[in-house]
C-alpha cells in the first residue's frame, strides 16, 4: 500500500469516529449542544478543552517556528500555557457564577450596556477572524501534502471540508467528540517524538531526550545541535539573541489573549460548578502541556535531523548532500514529495550537482562560499509549517505514523476553525441580530443569518489564507494580540473592580481594539491585504516592539482609558455593585442560565 | 449570602493568594524564562542553562503547580468562609 493509501484510511477513519460518536452521544441528549459539558467531570471537560484550544498553530506551526529560531521563540510555550493561570485565577471561576452562556453578555450585562454587548461581539469578530485565517494556512499545509497537491487547490479543499464540518453544528459541541480529537492528536504528536527522541537519544521521553545526551556523539543533545547550526552559519539554538523588550510583551500578550479568547472562555461558563471551574482549568493545561512539553524536543531534534541530512558526511568537511541522492535515495523522498505543495524547494545554484545549505547572510560562511565557489544558500525555501508534518518522513518512521500524523493535524485544525466559525455565528446572530438589531426574528431567520456569517467569515479567512500574514502560529498570535487588547481587560475589570462604569469599559474596549488593530495592519497591510503596510516587524513603528507582541500595550491602553473615562463619569449603580459582589463568591451558583 | 464582613475577608483572602501566585507566575516566565536568565547561566542542565529549562519546560511545570494549588486552596477557603456551593 503506497503512502497516499494509508493517508487517505487514517484520515478517513478518524472522521468517521469523530461522526460516529457524535451520532451516538447525540442520540443521548440534544441539550448537550448549549451546554456543552455540563454533568462531565473536570477531567474530561479539560480533555475536550484541550482539543478545542490546541490548533494548527500549536500542532502544525509551533514546533517549526521553535526549530528554525531555538530559545527566541520559547515565547509560543510559555505564552500559551501561561495564560491559562490568569484564566483559573482571575475569570473562570466568576464567570462560571455569573452563570450565562456567552462573554459578550457577561460584559453587556455588568456593563449595563447594550452598546456594550455590541462592542464586545465586534472584538470577538475580528479576534475570532484572524484566528480563522490562522487555521486556514495550517487546514491548507495539511491538506496540499495528503491529497499530494499544491497549497492553494490544498487550502481550498480545506475550506470546503471546514465548511461542511461546522455546519453540521452540533459536532462541535459535543464534549466527547471532542475528547475523541484530543486522543488522535496527542498520539499522532507523541509517537513520531517518541520514535525520534529514541533514534536521537536513547530516551523514549522527549521532553527528557531533549536535556539528554545525543547518542552518535556521546555529547548532550543541545551542546550538539547548537554546535551543528554555528558550523552552518545561523543563531545558536539555546543562546538568546531576540530582542528583549519585545520578547517579554510577546509573552504577555500571548498569555492575555489566551484569557480573553471568547471561544476558550466559555467552556468554563458551564461546568457543573464553580469548584469545577478552577479544576477544569488546570486539567486543561495537563492535556495541553503533554503536547507543549514535547514540541520543543520536536523541534530541537528535527532542526538536528535536516542539517545533519543536508551535510551527510559529518559537518562542511565531508560535503554537502547531492542532488543525486535527493532524487535518488529512499530516505530523500520526502523533499520530492513537499515540493510538489510548492512549501519546500532547493536550486543547485552554482552547478555543482550538491546542495548546500548554510546562512548566507553570515559574513564567515559568506567567506568560506567565496572560496568554496558557493553561490548563496541552495535549500531555497523550507517553509516553517511544514516540519511538524515532514518531521516523521524526514526520520525515516513507518509509514502508518505518517498517516497518523495527517489525522492528527487535521484534527487540529478542524476542531479549532469550526468552534470559532461557531463562535462567530453565533454572535452575530444571537448576540448582534437577535439581542440588539431585530429582536422579533424568527428562530428560521436566526439559523440563515448565523448560516450567512458562517460562510462569509470562512470566505474572508480563505482569501486572506492565500496570502496569510505569517505562518500559521504567526497569525494566530494577532488573534491574539487583539483579544488581550480588548476583551481581557474588560472581563478582569468587571470582576474585579467596583467601579468600571459602562462609559469606561466600552471606551477602554474600542481604544485597546483600534489602536491594537491599527497597529497590526501598519506593519501587516491594511485588512492584510499585501503591500498596503508602511511599516514591516522587521523594522517596527515603535523601537523592537514587533505587531504580534502589541497585545500587551493594547491592554494596557484599555485598563487606563476605561479608569479616566470612569473618572469623569456617572459612578456605578448600586445594583451592578451587587452584581460585582454576587460574582465574587460561590454561593448560590445554580447551574448555567440560558436567556 | 453570609454577612458582608464575611465576604470581604473572604475576598482579601482569594486576592492574597492570586497575587502571590502571579507573583511566582512572572518570576518563572519573565523572570527565570528571560530577564533573570544570565544569572541562571552558570547552573548547566543538558548542555544548556537552567534559564533555557525555564523557557522551555520549566515555566509550564509551575503552571500547573499554581493552578491546582489556587484550586485546592480556593475550595477549602470557600468552605471555611461558609460561601461554598451547597
Amino acid at each position: 500500500m503506497d503512502q497516499f493509501t494509508i493517508n487517505l484510511l487514517f484520515v478517513g477513519a478518524s472522521f468517521a469516529l469523530y461522526i460516529g460518536i457524535a451520532i451516538w452521544a447525540r442520540a443521548g441528549s440534544t441539550s448537550e449542544f448549549y451546554a456543552a459539558g455540563r454533568g462531565v467531570h473536570p477531567v474530561t471537560n479539560g480533555m475536550a478543552t484541550a482539543a478545542d484550544w490546541m490548533s494548527a498553530a500549536s500542532f502544525i506551526s509551533m514546533a517549526g517556528l521553535i526549530a528554525f529560531t531555538g530559545y527566541d521563540n520559547s515565547s509560543f510555550l510559555m505564552g500559551w500555557t501561561g495564560g491559562y493561570v490568569l484564566l483559573a485565577l482571575l475569570l473562570a471561576p466568576y464567570l462560571r457564577k455569573f452563570g450565562k452562556f456567552t462573554v459578550s453578555e457577561f460584559i453587556g450585562d455588568r456593563f449595563y450596556s447594550p452598546t456594550a454587548r455590541i462592542v464586545a461581539v465586534i472584538c470577538l469578530i475580528v479576534a475570532s477572524t484572524t484566528y480563522v485565517i490562522g487555521q486556514m494556512t495550517g487546514v491548507g499545509v495539511a491538506f496540499g501534502r495528503f491529497l499530494e497537491v499544491d497549497n492553494t487547490t490544498g487550502l481550498l479543499i480545506g475550506a470546503a471540508v471546514v465548511f461542511a464540518y461546522a455546519v453540521l453544528g452540533g459536532m462541535k459541541g459535543v464534549t466527547y467528540t471532542q475528547v475523541a480529537q484530543y486522543v488522535v492528536l496527542i498520539l499522532a504528536y507523541t509517537i513520531p517524538a517518541i520514535f525520534i527522541s529514541l533514534q536521537l537519544t536513547g530516551n523514549p521521553i522527549p521532553a527528557l531526550g531533549l536535556f539528554g545526551d545525543h547518542a552518535a556523539s556521546g555529547e548532550p543533545l543541545l551542546a550538539k545541535l547548537d554546535a551543528v547550526v554555528r558550523e552552518l552559519g545561523f543563531n545558536e539554538y539555546t543562546a538568546h539573541h531576540a530582542d528583549t523588550l519585545n520578547m517579554v510583551l510577546f509573552t504577555l500578550s500571548l498569555m492575555i489573549g489566551t484569557a480573553g479568547l471568547p471561544h476558550v472562555i466559555m467552556r468554563f461558563f458551564t461546568v457543573p460548578k464553580v469548584s469545577d471551574a478552577r479544576w477544569s482549568a488546570g486539567w486543561a493545561l495537563v492535556f495541553i502541556a503533554l503536547l507543549y512539553l514535547t514540541a520543543p524536543a520536536v523541534g530541537a531534534m528535527a532542526r538536528l535531523n535536516i542539517s545533519e541530512m543536508m551535510w551527510p558526511n559529518g559537518g562542511i568537511e565531508g560535503g554537502a548532500v547531492t542532488v543525486q541522492q535527493i532524487e535518488g535515495e529512499a530516505r530523500y523522498d520526502w523533499m520530492a514529495t513537499w515540493q510538489k505543495t510548492g512549501l519546500l524547494d532547493w536550486e543547485d545554484k552554482n552547478g555543482d550537482g550538491a546542495i548546500q545549505y548554510y546562512n548566507d547572510a553570515n559574513a564567515d560562511l559568506q567567506a568560506m562560499a567565496a572560496e568554496k565557489g558557493w553561490e548563496g544558500n541552495e535549500l531555497t525555501k523550507f517553509n516553517r509549517d511544514i516540519l511538524v508534518l515532514a518531521n516523521p518522513e524526514i526520520a525515516n518512521l513507518p509509514s502508518w505514523v505518517i498517516g497518523l500524523v495527517a489525522a492528527g493535524g487535521l484534527a487540529a485544525a478542524l476542531s479549532t476553525a469550526a468552534g470559532l466559525l461557531l463562535a462567530i455565528s453565533s454572535a452575530v446572530s444571537h448576540d448582534l441580530i437577535k439581542g440588539s438589531i431585530n429582536p422579533s426574528i424568527s428562530e428560521k431567520g436566526e439559523l440563515l443569518s448565523a448560516r450567512i456569517a458562517m460562510a462569509v467569515a470562512i470566505a474572508v479567512a480563505t482569501y486572506l489564507g492565500l496570502n496569510p500574514p505569517g505562518f500559521a502560529a504567526q497569525t494566530v498570535a494577532l488573534a491574539f494580540g487583539l483579544a488581550a487588547a480588548s476583551i481581557f481587560p474588560a472581563l478582569m475589570m468587571g470582576i474585579f473592580s467596583t467601579r468600571i462604569n459602562n462609559t469606561g469599559a466600552v471606551a477602554g474596549m474600542l481604544a485597546g481594539l483600534v489602536v491594537t488593530l491599527v497597529y497590526i495592519f501598519l506593519h501587516k497591510g491594511w485588512f492584510f491585504i499585501p503591500d498596503t503596510n508602511s511599516f514591516s516587524d522587521a523594522d517596527p513603528l515603535l523601537g523592537t516592539v514587533k505587531s504580534t507582541s502589541f497585545g500587551a500595550i493594547g491592554a494596557a491602553i484599555n485598563f487606563i482609558v476605561a479608569y479616566v473615562v470612569t473618572g469623569m463619569t456617572k459612578p456605578l449603580p448600586q445594583e451592578i455593585k451587587d452584581l460585582v459582589q454576587s460574582v465574587r463568591v460561590p454561593r448560590g451558583a445554580g447551574s448555567a442560565q440560558d436567556h | 449570602m453570609s454577612d458582608n464582613s464575611s465576604n470581604s475577608a473572604y475576598w482579601s483572602a482569594n486576592v492574597r493568594i492570586i497575587l502571590i501566585s502571579l507573583v511566582i507566575w512572572a518570576i518563572v516566565s519573565f523572570g527565570f524564562g528571560i530577564l533573570l536568565r544570565p544569572m541562571l547561566s552558570g547552573i548547566a542542565v543538558g548542555g544548556t542553562d537552567l534559564g533555557f529549562w525555564f523557557a522551555q519546560q520549566g515555566s509550564i511545570i509551575v503552571f500547573l503547580a499554581l493552578i491546582f494549588n489556587y484550586a485546592w486552596r480556593m475550595n477549602k477557603l470557600d468552605r471555611e468562609h461558609g460561601v461554598d456551593e451547597e
